[in-house]
């Protein structure tokens, strides 16, 4: 079909045939994150119910108002991001540059609360496994344990923020030079697809690592 | 233009919900409910993930191939995490028979003679 409409590509017939294109794109990487992430969540699920009291005093031994502040930080980045679609859809150059920055700042806030207050404090306190592993009371290997699966899912996690702020970093530079049009911003629409996932696995991370340890 | 725009009031609306029902998880967590706390806990965060995919993601107005390959992905994780706990939550369900716990103890593989402990290697 010919067009002569320059954000469509000649393989699609409309505008809304490769809007549904990307997205679909998308949410087929997501799937298989979702698997990705799955390992690591059943064997977490697996290992808490062989070893339940170490995990639920590793879990004690986080600091849930940080956990609790760096949620609210990330759902505040998921909003931006949201707002960042939402202004792309209308075509406002200005507010897209803005929400994403703001996204980006917030996401960076998030890693840097993460390294600076959380696994610099648990590396010195000596709860780093395989690093510096210092603790003798009871049932100090299976507390271990729960830290390998806390330092491994939050690192994980703590990695895709960074692709994530890669991915903002080039978004905002491609808004800057006037790239998307209210025709053409599946980048921005994916990428926030991409943003909003890494949110939710921490939504779920949350209550795994820091509450459900029994805090009472 | 493709896409359907949402409209800030509800953006703000679901930001305002997932912020409470963090501080309602986060203050459950507190509270002595035993085995309820981790029932509370995955639910609500059930709940902002539903939010979060809903209305950040735009699920609710996408196509409904999105969802497929949504529920797709979760129907293959329940498959790994129903799996892998009904083997491991069920090994202890039936009791060794006696008469196998006598061969257990007795036959432990330096009992079994040469003979026997070669039979069905091949030569």
């Amino acid at each position: 079909m010919h067009s002569s409409n320059a954000a469509l590509a000649e393989q699609f017939d409309d505008l809304q045939q490769q809007h549904e294109a990307s997205s679909l794109g998308m949410w087929i990487f997501l799937a298989t994150e979702i698997m990705f992430f799955g390992g690591l969540f059943t064997a977490y699920i697996l290992f808490r119910n062989f070893y339940l009291p170490a995990f639920e005093a590793g879990s004690r031994l986080l600091d849930v108002r940080i956990g609790a502040f760096n949620t609210a930080v990330l759902l505040c980045s998921s909003l931006t991001m949201a707002l960042a679609v939402r202004a792309a859809q209308l075509g406002k150059k200005g507010a897209l540059i803005t929400f994403l920055l703001l996204t980006l700042l917030l996401g960076l806030t998030f890693v840097g609360v993460k390294l600076a207050f959380e696994w610099r404090h648990d590396y010195l306190e000596g709860f780093a496994p395989g690093v510096n592993w210092t603790f003798n009371g009871p049932d100090s290997r299976h507390l271990e344990l729960f830290f390998c699966f806390y330092f491994f899912l939050t690192g994980i996690h703590a990695l895709h923020m960074v692709i994530g702020v890669g991915i903002l970093t080039v978004l905002i530079i491609m808004a800057g030079r006037g790239r998307y049009s209210p025709e053409r911003y599946n980048p921005v629409e994916v990428s926030g697809l991409y943003w909003h996932f890494v949110d939710i696995v921490w939504i779920f991370l949350f209550p795994l690592l820091y509450l459900i340890g029994g805090r009472y | 233009m493709s896409g359907h725009v949402v409209s800030k009031k509800l953006y703000f609306l679901v930001f305002a919900a997932l912020i409470a029902f963090t501080g309602l998880t986060t203050g459950v967590a507190f509270v002595n409910l035993g085995k309820w706390n981790t029932v509370v806990a995955l639910a609500i965060a059930v709940s902002k993930a539903s939010l979060v995919v809903l209305f950040f993601m735009h699920l609710r107005w996408s196509s409904g191939l999105m969802r497929m390959v949504l529920v797709a992905a979760f129907v293959w994780f329940a498959i790994l995490v129903a799996l892998t706990l009904s083997d491991e939550f069920t090994r202890q369900w039936t009791p060794v028979p006696s008469s196998w716990e006598a061969q257990i103890l007795t036959n432990r593989p330096a009992a079994i003679p040469e003979s026997n402990r070669n039979a069905g290697r091949g030569s």
